[in-house]
């Protein structure tokens, strides 16, 4: 009868193996195929799971996750979602992560790296990982003028602080509710999410750093850099400035906004030239310096660099290798020449920065759950587009804009206010945008605005009519709280 | 081939070690593993290890303790691995039943509902009957051999317990089996001590049969074939087993009895004939079920696809599967998974609890701690010295070996899935109470069979010392 028992348990060992394999087969080789399968939840309760950290304004939780009753026990939450969204984007069941949610993810959820310390903790005991925090360099006050100034506008808002970098505000209009999205409930989002996307105005675009346009007018600022940092040029020097100028090697002019001279017989001082916006003299000026010149110039300000705040910009460029013709056109912001808001506040917060670019940054700080600060982001500085005294001599050209120009309506009293308008076509028949760009007060900076008007009148005073006030309000808002 | 014991000179006068500092040491580790897994899930439930749970812990210890003295006194002999091993397999299965009142005390604050009374009490209680009977099994049962004397009525009763389901009065139906008997609010599942009563009749029946069993009639195709009227016993294993299958549904059931049956006349007539034929009327009797009766054909179909069933019949098994691939290699950790998304995950589903927060590595060791528990049984039964202690032995371990397999693998699909308990981890009484009984008559076997015989010196003394000085 042994070895009967011992065939038999030869058998049963058999068995056994033939269950080893089979849990094999699930648990690691079909493993990955069956987390993906549809209907699995684990995956998304795993995240749901755990306590998100909080995404701050100040000390604000714009971002919050709270216990809920059902099975995906966290619910995300968004306090002022549309005033946000464009920094903390969505976190959804669906379609996945935008924005802070997606980029600072794995310390919202508690798995960086950084917290390593932390984790040693809770595997020994056990416990869940909680999620890390995110503080934003966003000014409140600064975030809530600029998405007031575009109610019922079409655009984007981005406020620098000159000296670090910090953004201050990032606003886009339209706008969406993130909380729409992050609900548990699948044919809410769904249905919310389709009607997004099939929105033409694109609410689902972070306008203020992905949208790039023609900065028009405003890019004038980079060509007066670029003729102060020459040494060829001051504000004082006259340039031709006449009513049309004849693009070389074509049959086509191009013409001043007003359709007038821009100054007596033609001529113009570079002061008075940015002061009224004179196309001919700036295309002339390109020209002068040259496409290289106008390059290298918006490259120390930041074009033709993808910039992560850590959201990813889109790089805004300056043309690769314009004739004649296209370098008088880029040189006015027009032609190839495009820009984000983001890029023309940086141009803007360096010339008040005495000319230094800083790398712009969203993350103020990285804290633990209990709050211990983990990471602090410290400016960095990008590169030095001006010698100070030229940045100077340019800021003061910006302050006659404003208190003597195109950008009227920019003026705080008693600041000295510095800013820029701009107007530019998007193509032939396109819309237009309106631009704005400024900071105060002039002499020392505390903030630095761009603000886009897109669908704007074709006239160059739409920046001043559309686009001043609300980056009059954004300044306002920043030293106010001062 | 002989049922008899290795020659008594063998072993006379020599002091064998009882292995008794083994077992504890090994229990005193087993319950080590179950203290660390109850700490994990204390501080994972963020409760941390309350007052209550170090007396669970306590009176589990304790319990297993009992057991151990138990065995010092009256099994001195006996294997000093099974004990250590069906008690880390009851405390991994108390451990996850905590675990899932945990989970389940969680979701009903969250949503405010009713708090769930917890299992693990009720499991825990449970335990200690089963430790009581233990005792109670190796006190009372001195010798395994008196079993034998009731093989006849062990079988009656096996046989009336198998259908005292389907008295109308007492018998619950619970998710389309019957297997439960109702008595006031205490409710068992005979089929539990049915398998045991059962595996004593065979054990019985078939030592005292298996001569005229064994006797080759004829040739056909180069099998032996047992004489017709032979198949008698065969034949009524088969129907009863049917018989569980159409009137009370028990899928497992009635598969574990048939297989064991098969086995045990197997081992008992050393023809591998009953086995081909037991096969054939196997699968004779899965046609005629398959064709006949809809929750049979519902299994395999889901089995066959689960994914097409995906919310419908494979919705556990497709869960079940889920947990499992959460837990890869390393498990998600104790509490740390969802193994409450498995329907009965503390009963037939606890292995994908399991397989979930400990992995594939926590599996692999949970399905060897069976292979050694179902081995040292084997074992027992190839060093018993009678003939009925062999088969006693073999069959206790082939329900543990049979119930493992089916079980397991029907809830990671490599079999269509059936209602059976997993031995020692699954929540319920009935089944628990059955395996702690199987384990105490498996050590009285083993403790015969290796406990020096009574026996005065012979002359033959001096010539086996030599032997085995060589």
């Amino acid at each position: 009868m042994s070895r009967q028992v011992r065939r038999l348990s030869l058998v049963f060992a058999l068995l056994m193996v033939a269950v080893l394999v089979n849990i094999t087969l699930i648990q690691v080789v079909n493993a990955g195929d069956y987390r993906d399968r549809p209907g699995n939840q684990r995956i998304l309760l795993a995240e749901y799971d755990r306590e998100r950290g909080p995404i701050l304004v100040g000390t604000d939780p714009v971002a919050r996750s709270v216990e809920t009753g059902n099975t995906l026990t966290y619910l995300r939450q968004y306090s002022n979602p549309r005033l946000y969204a464009p920094i903390t984007g969505f976190y959804s069941l669906i379609y996945g992560a935008t924005g802070l949610e997606r980029t600072e993810n794995r310390i919202l959820n508690g798995r960086s790296d950084i917290f390593a310390v932390d984790r040693i903790q809770q595997l020994v005991s056990g416990r869940q990982p909680v999620g890390g925090a995110v503080t934003t360099t966003i000014d409140a006050a600064a975030q809530r003028a600029a998405y007031l100034g575009l109610r019922g506008k079409k655009g984007a808002v981005v406020a620098i602080e000159p000296a670090t970098g910090r953004i201050l505000a990032s606003v886009q209009a339209p706008s969406f509710d993130p909380n729409k999205l992050s609900s548990h409930d699948p044919t809410e989002i769904r249905e919310y999410y389709n009607k997004l996307e099939g929105d033409p105005d694109k609410p689902l675009l972070n306008r203020p750093i992905v949208s790039l346009n023609p900065p028009g007018s405003t890019f004038k600022l980079v060509t007066a850099a670029a003729a102060l940092s020459s040494g060829r040029f001051n504000p004082n020097s006259v340039i031709p400035g006449p009513r049309t100028y004849d693009l070389p090697q074509s049959n086509k002019e191009l013409r001043n906004w007003n359709r007038r001279q821009c100054g007596p017989g033609g001529k113009v001082t570079l002061r008075d030239a940015l002061a009224v916006s004179c196309n001919t003299a700036f295309a002339w000026l390109g020209n002068e310096l040259g496409a290289d010149a106008l390059r290298d110039q918006s490259e120390l300000f930041g074009f033709d660099t993808t910039f992560k705040i850590p959201l990813r910009a889109a790089t805004s460029r300056f043309p690769g290798d314009p004739d004649e013709p296209q370098t008088a056109m880029s040189a006015i912001g027009q032609f190839d020449v495009r820009a984000t808001a983001l890029q023309m506040a940086m141009v803007t917060a360096s010339i008040g920065n005495s000319g230094r670019t800083m790398i712009p940054y969203l993350i103020q700080e990285v804290r633990t759950p209990d709050l211990t600060i983990l990471q602090t982001t410290e400016p960095e500085v990008f590169a030095d587009a001006l010698r100070p005294s030229e940045a100077l001599a340019l800021t003061e050209m910006m302050v006659n804009v404003v208190e003597n120009g195109t950008g009227t309506n920019a003026r705080i009293p008693n600041v000295r206010v510095a800013g820029k308008t701009g107007t530019a076509q998007t193509g032939n028949d396109q819309p237009t945008v309106a631009w704005f760009v400024s900071f105060a007060p002039a002499a020392a900076p505390q903030v630095a605005v761009a603000v886009l008007v897109e669908d704007a009148g074709a006239e160059e005073v739409s920046g001043n009519g559309l686009a001043a006030p609300i980056a009059k309000d954004v300044m306002e808002a920043v030293l106010e709280r001062r | 081939m002989s049922g008899e014991a290795p020659t008594q000179a063998t072993t006379r006068n020599r002091k064998k070690p009882t292995r008794r500092w083994v077992e504890l040491l090994l229990l005193i580790l087993a319950w080590g593993i179950g203290l660390l897994g109850t700490m994990q899930i204390g501080w994972v439930s963020g409760e941390g290890m309350t007052t209550r749970l170090w007396v669970t812990a306590g009176v589990v210890g304790g319990l297993a303790l009992a057991a151990h003295i138990t065995i010092r006194i009256f099994a001195r002999y006996a294997d000093p691995i099974m004990l250590p091993v069906a008690t880390l397999l009851t405390m991994l299965g108390l451990l996850m039943i905590y675990r899932i009142d945990v989970a389940s005390a969680r979701r009903a604050v969250l949503s405010d509902s009713p708090m769930p009374t917890p299992d693990v009490y009720s499991q825990l209680t449970w335990f200690s009957i089963a430790i009581i009977l233990f005792i109670a099994v190796l006190v009372l049962l001195q010798d395994h051999r008196r079993l034998a004397r009731y093989t006849y009525t062990f079988g009656l009763i096996g046989l009336v317990l198998l259908v005292l389901p389907l008295v109308p009065a007492i018998g619950t139906t619970v998710n389309g089996a019957t297997l439960w008997i109702r008595v006031g609010d205490l409710s068992f599942q005979p089929a539990e001590a049915a398998k045991i009563l059962l595996t004593i009749f065979f054990a019985g029946y078939l030592v005292a049969k298996r001569d005229s069993l064994a006797v080759v009639r004829t040739k056909f195709l180069g099998i032996e074939l047992p004489r017709l009227k032979d198949l008698g016993p065969l034949v009524i294993a088969w129907l009863v087993s049917l018989a569980v299958l159409v009137f009370e549904r028990d899928l497992g059931t009635s598969l574990l009895f048939f297989g064991l049956f098969v086995a045990m006349l197997y081992i008992a007539t050393q023809r591998r004939s009953w086995i081909i034929l037991g096969g054939l009327l196997f699968f004779a009797g899965a046609a005629l079920a398959y064709y006949n009766f809809a929750h049979v054909r519902s299994r395999v179909t889901v089995w066959l696809d689960p994914w097409a069933y995906a919310d419908t019949g494979g919705y556990q098994i497709v869960q079940a599967i889920f947990g499992f691939a959460n837990g890869g290699v390393l498990g998600a950790g104790l509490g740390q998974g969802f193994p409450n998304l498995v329907p009965f995950a503390k009963t037939d589903f606890i292995v994908a609890a399991l397989g979930e927060e400990i992995g594939i590595t926590g599996l692999f060791a949970l399905v060897l701690l069976y292979a050694i528990l179902v081995e040292r049984g084997l074992r027992t039964s190839v060093a018993a010295r009678d003939s009925f202690g062999q088969l006693l032995a073999a069959g206790l371990s082939i329900v543990l070996a049979l119930q493992v397999f089916v079980i397991i693998g029907g809830v990671t699909g490599l079999i269509p899935l059936t209602g059976l308990t997993t031995p020692f981890l699954s929540y319920g009484g009935s089944s628990l109470v059955a395996n702690w009984v199987i384990v105490a008559i498996l050590l009285r076997i083993s403790d015969r069979s290796r406990r020096p015989a009574p026996v005065a010196p012979s002359p033959d003394d001096a010539m086996t010392q030599i032997v085995r000085a060589v």
